[in-house]
């Protein structure tokens, strides 16, 4: 009733080279096409949708393209881009940070005081990062080393560090038109903004991290599969930690140039950033699971925020259609990213059903 | 073949291709009714394709599915269903946290005349079927809390409607412990008693010879025969699988350990496991056999650091090592593939190359800076000692076969080079092929002087490929056996603390 050798079968038959004595037919082919589509998503399709975007702007939105405006840009992304900076590193490890604004208003608070206070510029900002830092070495702690969940423990620091904020504040903003460190919210250094120059060198820091150094590995593998991290002899609670340190600290760096920003401390600032920062670290492909995504699409997606809402702005769209707007964006650039994983999801259902 | 019973079911010419590759190649299929007809081929053959077939996962591109001798069109899991056909998937697709009448329910869950859930009909339901396949189970347990054998059965008790007709069971008993394999093969056996068609899919030798009337062998996606079992000896399928004699699966050169690497002394949790003490020599593989949970996981698992022990030492080299967490061991010359890999130790969205070099990064680092030069010759090195085939490098690891998984986790670990090797169940859900390269790469791990401890289940593994035999039982071992004298009784013999064990039924 068999017969293995029908005629003109081999022809279309793979041919099982030696060299690859156990390899799939079926799920290489779905492997490389999946692979390949995944790849060229993830380095260009998010720039295609920033293209299109300001090429959009550009035809519709008055003044768009001048250089002014396009610095300004860059200036009012800064903040956003610095905080989305830092959470992708979270986010990698499959991890999530809520208080981020709750520690950028910390941070300013604390420099402002310690300029106020007589403080050299450089140890006002040195202060306000180390705030940053140390409000995420608790949060890495309680994650990593308490083992409880990212989303609750920075939920609570988040509400608890805004309290923090306005107690030393006594609720009121501490304006200070001296304020030493100006220049880091309002300078410009050959013509650049400050807060755009400060933003190149954290997104330079962190990607040399990310994809240069051991712990850049180590991040991925955190988020990729904690328990084989572990079992591959990483340590996977300080991998941990100093994810949340580094999101802390670009937070205080946010925080300060927010300060700097309006020349005073501000209980209020930051709040709701969080949301803003994690939806550029979305938008830029990162996947919530962790083990998965880039540095470069966060600064892209973070550019694609700015860019809609400046634009939203020049085009005098009414605030409330803003939002409605960019709501729409996130959902839409989050649902492409569904889509592309579509063919690996494929694979993942075969490499389940069987063996064979 | 003969045609004396009228075939339940039949393929002819199915063939299936994935773009340039053909997945399979012009099948003629049969099953008939009251048969147990066992698929066999190495991953990739072609059989889980056929499978989905049968499933209406996919559709055919060329040939016909006839039942009971009328063409049929299975476009769906519905269409198969309502053909009779009942498909087992190895994953169990139940929900642990629900109680086995609801999982029975799921999607189809009874309701009142007010539209609310029938509690009641569910029960009753979920008691017809479990008794329809002979299953003694509560079906008010949760689910999460059987054993993975009683939730197989749910889960075949959901696949199995009344008037199932054609049951195809993908690697049963892959996840199950010997006592609930035989619990399997006692339901197999019932259902072919009733008439029902089985298709069993599995790597395992012993069990096909026990259940299957007649064997299919599958490769490169051409069916290339089928036999009843009562004409052929094993031998002869494992050649039709790999298409070429494979001689013995366990030979290797003759060993001569050295001094000792590792050793461990009285190393104990506290509770269910120790005081466990033993060597492993330089050049020695030593094998850890035992009954499913007899502490065998739990003690490699102790000595690499993976859970906190509560006394003794180990030691490498003499050196004490007494690893806290993994890490430690790493750093001292350990290196454990764990029991489940893909949980365990892949990343599986990750590239082959990073799932490599993961534990080799502190070496090839200049500070804290990766040499990915270094880093990329060193993972394409060990991918040639693997033979997997270079352009796998950018691939993520999921797209792999199991066995070329198992080849990376192993890979990782002989970059790292470490002294002393743990395997633990090394050759599960392993096919014929890629399981003797993976018992040469033990073997080559032994003759570079490297202590080698490999805890399996499969008897004839465990001491074919090792020097030594420790049996383990209730957290202790309690026979350490040389493997030229060892048999597969002895070894069970002890596992089980029995003197007079009957020889299983495993026996070939």
């Amino acid at each position: 009733m068999s017969d293995p050798s029908r005629p003109g079968a081999s022809a279309a038959t793979a041919p099982s080279a030696p060299a690859t004595p156990h390899v799939d037919a079926e799920e290489r082919v779905a492997a490389q096409r999946g692979v390949r589509l995944a790849k060229w998503w993830d380095r260009v399709g998010i720039l295609v949708v920033l293209v299109a975007l300001v090429a959009l702007m550009v035809a519709i939105a008055p003044n768009f393209a001048s250089v002014s405006n396009l610095l300004n840009i860059a200036r009012s992304i800064s903040i956003n881009a610095i905080l989305a900076a830092g959470l992708t590193l979270v986010i990698l490890t499959a991890g999530i940070d809520l208080s981020v604004g709750s520690i950028l208003a910390v941070s300013g608070v604390v420099s402002v005081l310690a300029a106020v206070g007589g403080w050299p510029a450089w140890l006002a900002i040195l202060a306000g990062v180390a705030a940053g830092s140390l409000a995420g070495l608790v949060n890495g702690i309680l994650t990593a080393y308490l083992g409880l969940a990212a989303f609750i423990v920075t939920l609570g620091t988040m509400t608890a560090l805004r309290g923090l904020a306005y107690t030393m504040t006594d609720g009121q903003p501490i304006v200070s038109n001296t304020l030493s460190f100006r220049d880091i919210g309002n300078g410009y250094m050959a013509g650049i903004p400050v807060p755009v120059v400060v933003m190149a060198v954290v997104y330079l820091v962190i990607w040399f991290l990310l994809e240069r150094t051991r712990f850049g590995r180590q991040v991925y593998a955190v988020g990729g599969n904690a328990e084989a991290a572990r079992l591959a002899g990483i340590d996977v609670r300080r991998v941990t930690t100093a994810v949340y340190v580094i999101a802390g600290a670009c937070a205080g760096l946010a925080g300060i140039i927010f300060a700097a920003r309006v020349v005073s401390a501000q209980p209020t600032a930051g709040t709701g950033y969080e949301l803003d920062a994690i939806a550029a670290v979305v938008l830029g492909g990162t996947s919530l699971a962790g083990g998965r995504g880039r540095l470069y699409g966060t600064l892209v997606g973070s550019v694609i925020l700015g860019v809609l809402s400046t634009g939203l702005i020049l085009l005098n769209v009414q605030f409330f259609t803003q939002l409605l707007i960019k709501g729409g964006v996130i959902i839409l650039a989050v649902a492409i990213d569904g889509l592309k994983q579509r063919p690996l999801r494929g694979q993942r259902a075969r490499a389940s059903g069987a063996a064979a | 073949m003969t045609q004396e019973t009228p075939a339940l079911l039949r393929l002819e010419g199915v063939t299936k291709r994935y773009g340039a590759t053909t997945a399979l190649d012009g099948v003629d299929f049969d099953l008939r009714a009251g048969e147990v007809h066992a698929l066999m081929g190495e991953n990739g053959a072609g059989k889980s394709t056929l499978m989905k077939i049968l499933s209406g996962d996919v559709a055919r591109d060329a040939g016909r599915i006839l039942i009971d001798g009328v063409p049929v069109e299975i476009n769906g899991p519905r269409a198969a269903a309502a053909h009779g056909i009942a498909i087992i998937h190895q994953e169990l697709n139940t929900v642990p946290a629900m109680t086995v009448a609801d999982n029975l329910a799921l999607g189809r869950e009874p309701r009142t005349r007010w539209g609310s859930l029938d509690r009641r009909a569910t029960l009753r339901q979920a008691k017809e079927k479990l008794s329809r396949i002979g299953a003694d189970i509560d079906p008010r347990r949760e689910l999460g809390s059987l054993s993975v054998g009683m939730q197989q059965m749910v889960e075949i008790a959901r696949a199995v409607s009344e008037d199932a007709r054609v049951l195809v069971l993908d690697e049963p008993t892959a996840a199950l412990s010997r006592g609930e394999s035989l619990e399997l093969y006692r339901l197999v056996e019932e259902m072919r008693g009733r008439g029902v068609g089985l298709v069993y899919i599995s790597h395992r030798m012993e069990e096909v010879w026990q259940l299957a009337d007649r064997i299919t062998v599958f490769r490169d996606g051409r069916l290339v025969g089928t036999r009843a079992r009562a004409d052929v000896v094993p031998g002869d399928v494992v050649s039709m699988m790999v298409g070429r004699d494979v001689g013995d699966l366990y030979a290797h050169a003759p060993r001569r350990p050295g001094d000792v690497v590792l050793a461990v002394e009285g190393l104990t949790d506290g509770a269910l496991v120790g005081p466990v003490s033993f060597t492993v020599r330089a050049g020695e593989v030593v094998g850890m056999a035992g009954l499913i949970g007899a502490g065998r996981t739990e003690t490699c698992r102790l000595l690499f650091g993976a859970d906190r022990a509560r006394g003794g030492t180990v030691r490498v080299h003499g050196r004490q090592v007494d690893a806290r967490n993994p890490g430690q061991a790493v750093a001292a010359g350990i290196a454990m593939v764990p029991e489940d890999r893909k949980t365990q130790a892949l990343f599986l969205d990750h590239p082959v190359e990073d799932n490599i070099g993961i534990s080799s990064l502190r070496e090839l680092s200049r500070g804290t800076v990766v040499r990915r030069g270094a880093l990329r010759a060193g993972v394409r090195e060990q991918m040639r000692r693997l033979r997997i085939r270079d352009s796998a490098l950018q691939l993520p690891v999921r797209s792999l076969s199991g066995g070329n998984q198992q080849k990376v986790v192993l890979g990782r670990w002989l970059m790292r080079d470490a002294d002393v090797v743990v395997l633990d169940e090394p050759t599960r859900g392993v096919d014929v092929g890629a399981r003797r390269e993976i018992y040469e790469l033990v073997f080559d791990l032994a003759a570079a002087g490297k202590a080698v401890l490999v805890v399996s289940s499969d008897l004839p593994e465990v001491i074919g490929i090792s020097d030594r035999v420790l049996v383990m039982r209730n957290g202790r071992i309690v026979a350490d056996l040389d493997s030229t004298t060892a048999t597969e009784e002895a070894v069970m013999a002890h596992a089980t603390g029995t003197v007079s064990s009957t020889p299983g039924a495993q026996n070939v």
